[in-house]
């Protein structure tokens, strides 16, 4: 019996896709009690260009390394950005990085937002809480080339006013961009001027042609189903909704399979999906 | 000047009433305005008239024992304010404090009460709206219980 092995994605196999490259803390600003964002250049002195919504693998020397979002300018190769939440080993000794230190870093990996798909529309980007990294730099992108654009939604829901992130980006897109920001915190104390509420409540009262509007949703799953739920409600085609997807990345090039989500591996064939492609599976609870 | 009648037919939550039912509501109802910081109502009180509001934006507040007020909820222009005034005992469960500028249309409670027995179309439309306004608030509420942005430890 003749066995064919079936040869493994050609797109993934790069003699170099997993060999990490040095990088260089260069400025540290903690973000909130929990989150910190990092600036990082190559010691090779090559930038890391990428596509906003793609990620890399960053890792400490000697703890581990996890897939972190990159959520710096894409006009700025030259400064690697990361935005990391404590959340375990990996993350905290990442969070702990100060100025000076090395870190490595694989990728960058995925398939990003696709934000020109938007060129000539609206865009609504939906983000809750540590999501609004991943979509930062999709904001970056829009508001560089602004005119290319008609109406640009930031909606943005957060659990306190002390865990919104990018309080300084937000006021100056909303100031200088012409962006409609909107932010929603969970709960609040009585010196907070803004909303209370959940991000959903936030779509009904932003204006865009469904017809021609492309939405950029991350967040918690739960909350990506809820969001993407009211802006199919509100008109939008599930091809013109993505969404950006998040399970246990490992390999990043799409050969260990711990990130794989039925026929999707996410980190090669996301972590961005439309929400047509994700729709079936979302309500899966196996998956 | 807008007329209360104006007022009422373009709010929302009036949308699909027709002019006869809206102008019925108007003998219940009176326009009102509060500067920021000023309250609509506070907890306990009688809940005797509902909130349209046109303009700006209203907190939810709770005083949380030890640890002071905090907002549960905010109501912004093109919704309503209480639901308390349908449901008996008839008090307010919250505080409601403007925080911006706030243009509302105050409904009369017992009167609309009044007119909703008396025209049992008319109570099966408003009861369907303050629904409306129930269903979403008690979903957003249910999902906040979550803490969907709270961390998993993972690593």
């Amino acid at each position: 019996m003749s066995a064919e092995v079936t040869a493994p994605r050609p797109e993934v196999l790069r003699t170099d896709a997993l060999v990490p490259r040095p990088f260089r803390v260069t400025e540290t600003h903690r973000e909130t009690y929990d989150t910190v964002t990092l600036e990082l250049e190559s010691l090779d002195g090559e930038g890391l260009a990428f596509a906003p919504g793609q990620f890399t693998m960053l890792g400490a020397f000697g703890i581990g390394e996890v897939p972190i979002s990159i959520s710096g300018n894409p006009a700025r190769p030259d400064r690697l950005v990361h935005t990391i939440r404590d959340v375990g080993g990996v993350t905290r000794s990442l969070c702990e990085a100060q100025p000076g230190d090395v870190l490595t870093v694989r990728g960058p990996y995925g398939e990003g937002w696709g934000v020109s798909a938007a060129v000539g529309g609206d865009v609504v980007i939906v983000a809750g809480g540590i999501g609004l990294a991943p979509l930062r730099p999709a904001v970056l992108e829009v508001v560089e080339a602004r005119r290319q654009y008609e109406r640009v939604h930031v909606l943005y829901g957060a659990r306190t006013a002390d865990d919104v992130l990018f309080g300084v980006d937000l006021a100056t897109w909303a100031s200088d961009a012409d962006v409609d920001v909107a932010v929603t915190v969970d709960r609040a104390p009585t010196s907070w001027p803004g909303r209370v509420g959940l991000v959903t409540d936030l779509i009904p009262r932003a204006a865009f042609d469904p017809a021609r509007t492309l939405a950029l949703v991350c967040g918690p799953e739960l909350m990506m189903r809820y969001v993407a739920a009211e802006l199919v409600d509100r008109g939008l085609p599930p091809e013109r909704v993505r969404l950006s997807m998040e399970r246990n990345m490992r390999c990043g090039v799409g050969l260990c399979g711990h990130c794989q989500l039925r026929e999707f591996l996410i980190c090669v064939d996301g972590p961005v999906f439309s929400l047509a492609e994700m729709l079936p599976l979302m309500g899966v609870r196996e998956l | 000047m807008q007329s209360l009648q104006e007022l009422l037919n373009e709010h929302p939550f009036f949308e699909g009433l027709d002019e006869s039912t809206v102008s019925m509501l108007v003998g219940c109802a009176q326009n009102v305005h509060f500067r920021p910081g000023e309250y609509l109502f506070h907890e306990g009180e009688a809940a005797d008239r509902f909130f349209v509001v046109r303009r700006g934006r209203v907190a939810l507040d709770v005083h949380v024992p030890g640890r002071g007020k905090a907002v549960i909820d905010t109501v912004d222009d093109g919704d309503v304010v209480g639901w308390s005034w349908l449901v008996p005992p008839y008090h307010w469960f919250f505080d409601a404090r403007a925080v911006q500028e706030v243009s509302a249309v105050a409904v009369d409670a017992s009167c609309l009460r009044t007119k909703c027995d008396e025209d049992p179309s008319l109570g099966y439309a408003m009861m369907q709206r303050v629904a409306q306004v129930m269903y979403h608030r008690l979903q957003s509420a249910r999902v906040r219980l979550l803490d969907l942005y709270g961390a998993d430890r993972v690593g």
